[in-house]
């Protein structure tokens, strides 16, 4: 299988003043297609930066990050906004959906930025939200959601674009627990159909759904295990 | 175009949202354009009533007034002494090439008569060259002939205000009046020509053959001397050399060198009307200026409110940003709301703009004019101020970091 995420000797530091902080100091690793990883470590250990940098949505400061094979050092920033748009799909802790907006409008919006026609949009978006089992609230307001479901919305809007990796920054972290387990069984469930997925979290229960743990400490990796056998989410739905 | 529909949706979306906020943002827009509507309506108004006297005047017209001459030390003011003379105008008409038409006139005020009725007013001894002059024409009826003037016909032709005290609504030709006593027969009726430039109404006035009113009304020793001439020059261009030649003309007539003053005057009647109608323009250009400043004001506030917007919605940016939207995107998202403020404004701006200066036309009595040109510049010029005033808080989102404008509270 082909590597989505390829990161060389990566570093970031950032400059305060006459501070100078590294955030990550040299990191390396692989993603391969069809992976479920989890980015864990303590608060301030790098974690949060290297999801930035995978994102698109910061570029690292030495090193190199090929994103299926294409080198994403010392691209613009319209340029990086064009590979968010089309190879990245971004879960956040927060939701992060537009208010006074529907479900179909924000799972939409990636569509819009890809100057897709309406009918299309349209069509691609509730698609993505029957995936997500959303299906009957396309045209709720975000508001109108409850939190489990606002985050599949997100999930909807992630996967929307086809992306190459999705990229889920702590998702479960404002929800319940069994909340978490219905988010993480639809996570599964996109990787059993080869979704490349990583995502970060610090909580041990959510990294046992995944089938790799990457950890951070002091902005390098201390650890790459892999999980051969992970927790199966169930939803209480499901269970008999 | 998709782009552009997408974020008038945004923009209408957001506005929709705080419908109060962008009520009171756009007012000062709203009065801007109100008030420049409104004061080029009044400008324009004026400047327009100015020129339509010009013309009812006529067009290029000299006037030659008898001047002051001096007798034993004395000196008389301008046309305190009849100098001018039926000869001087006819001398002009052939010997002055760049002079299309003289009419020469004597006036007077006469009591007049018919049946009942009584009335004073002007009255003027001319010739038929007076109408052509003056661009005036007849309602009904016939011009004064050139015989008329030759043999001193007791003819005359009326103006409306005299026609309307003197007859109502009866047809005035064929009657019978008496100017100072003596019968005349009312041949013609003038068509309306309303106020001059100076506020006189033109319209009272009665018309009589020049030697009519030179021997029988106003008599006086100097039998064939004139008050005023109008002279008609054959094109605008060629006023100023017609003044010229009138001038060395009657110099050589009246035997005018360096020793002896001028015992009249040439003037030219356009080029002092064009002043008024000049200070007018300056005076809407003026009321123009003013009003545009509180559309600059207006423009502020609008940049005001977007500031505030673009801090409000950092949130927001950040999720676009991440999720594809490129610099122009958000560029144009808040472009669009500024200019949908300003336009919408401007819009509403033009409808009170337009209200009011009807309303001042019609309580005030004062002229307006709305031209459609003054309402697409002020369109323009709202969409404009959007652009310019909306310009940087919409830059200022574009070049939000994405990341920082993701984690903002």
């Amino acid at each position: 299988m082909g590597e989505v995420v390829k990161i060389t000797d990566v570093t970031k530091v950032y400059t305060m003043g006459d501070q100078r902080v590294e955030a990550l100091r040299g990191v390396s690793f692989t993603v391969r297609q069809g992976e479920f990883v989890a980015i864990m470590g303590a608060s301030g250990s790098g974690k949060s930066t290297c999801m930035n940098m995978l994102g698109c949505l910061d570029v690292p400061t030495s090193g190199e990050y090929l994103l299926e094979g294409v080198n994403v050092g010392g691209l613009s920033r319209n340029e990086l906004a064009e590979i968010r748009n089309n190879k990245i799909g971004f879960v956040f802790q927060g939701f992060n959906l537009l208010p006074r907006t529907t479900a179909r409008e924000n799972v939409e919006l990636p569509l819009v930025y890809a100057r897709m026609p309406a009918a299309a949009r349209r069509e691609r978006a509730l698609a993505a939200l029957e995936r997500v089992g959303l299906a009957g609230r396309a045209d709720h307001y975000s508001n109108q959601l409850s939190g489990g479901q606002q985050q599949r919305v997100a999930i909807a809007r992630a996967l929307v674009n086809e992306p190459a990796i999705i990229m889920a920054d702590e998702p479960t972290g404002n929800l319940d627990s069994r909340t978490t387990v219905e988010i993480m069984a639809i996570f599964q469930e996109l990787n059993r159909h080869g979704i490349t997925i990583l995502m970060v979290t610090h909580e041990p229960d959510v990294a046992a759904f995944t089938g790799r743990h990457l950890v951070f400490r002091d902005g390098t990796i201390i650890a790459d295990t892999p999980n051969p056998s992970p927790a199966v989410a169930v939803t209480h739905e499901e269970a008999p | 175009m998709t782009t552009l529909w997408q974020s008038l949706l945004i923009a209408l979306r957001a506005l929709r949202v705080n419908k109060m906020r962008a009520l009171l943002t756009m007012l000062g827009i709203i009065i801007g354009i109100a008030a420049v509507i409104a004061m080029v309506a009044i400008g324009a108004g004026a400047s327009k009533m100015i020129s339509d006297q010009i013309s009812s005047i006529g067009s290029n017209l000299l006037l030659v007034l008898p001047g002051s001459t001096t007798s034993g030390g004395l000196r008389t003011g301008a046309g305190g002494t009849p100098t001018l003379t039926y000869d001087d105008a006819r001398a002009i008409q052939t010997e002055c090439p760049s002079v299309e038409n003289v009419a020469p006139t004597v006036r007077g005020s006469a009591q007049i008569v018919y049946g009942n009725q009584n009335w004073s007013t002007i009255v003027m001894g001319c010739t038929p060259e007076m109408l052509v002059v003056r661009d005036w024409p007849l309602t009904t009826g016939r011009n004064i002939s050139q015989s008329d003037v030759d043999g001193a016909t007791k003819n005359c032709i009326i103006g409306q205000t005299v026609a309307e005290n003197l007859f109502g609504d009866a047809d005035p030709i064929g009657k019978i009046i008496r100017i100072k006593k003596i019968p005349f027969t009312v041949i013609g009726l003038l068509d309306h020509k309303g106020q001059s430039p100076q506020g006189t109404d033109q319209d009272d006035v009665i018309f009589v053959p020049l030697r009519t009113a030179q021997r029988k009304l106003f008599g006086s020793q100097f039998p064939n001397t004139v008050g005023a001439m109008m002279i008609q020059a054959k094109s605008a261009d060629v006023l100023k050399k017609a003044e010229e030649e009138v001038a060395a003309l009657l110099d050589q007539r009246h035997r005018i060198g360096p020793s002896r003053e001028r015992d009249f005057t040439v003037r030219n009647l356009s080029e002092i009307l064009a002043v008024s109608e000049q200070s007018s323009k300056v005076m809407s250009i003026l009321l123009g200026a003013v009003a545009s400043i509180s559309l600059v004001v207006g423009g502020i506030g609008i940049m005001n409110i977007m500031l505030v917007s673009v801090t409000e919605r950092t949130r927001e940016i950040g999720i676009r940003m991440a999720i594809g939207a490129k610099q122009r995107d958000i560029l144009l998202q808040f472009l669009t709301e500024a200019v949908l403020l300003t336009t919408v404004g401007g819009i509403i701006g033009m409808g009170l703009g337009v209200v009011g200066a009807m309303a001042v036309s019609k309580i005030m009595q004062w002229p307006t004019l709305i031209s459609t040109e003054a309402i697409v510049i002020a369109f323009l010029f709202s969409a404009g101020v959007g652009v310019f005033f909306g310009f940087y808080p919409a830059r200022k989102a574009a070049n939000l970091n994405p990341i920082e404008a993701l984690r903002y509270e």
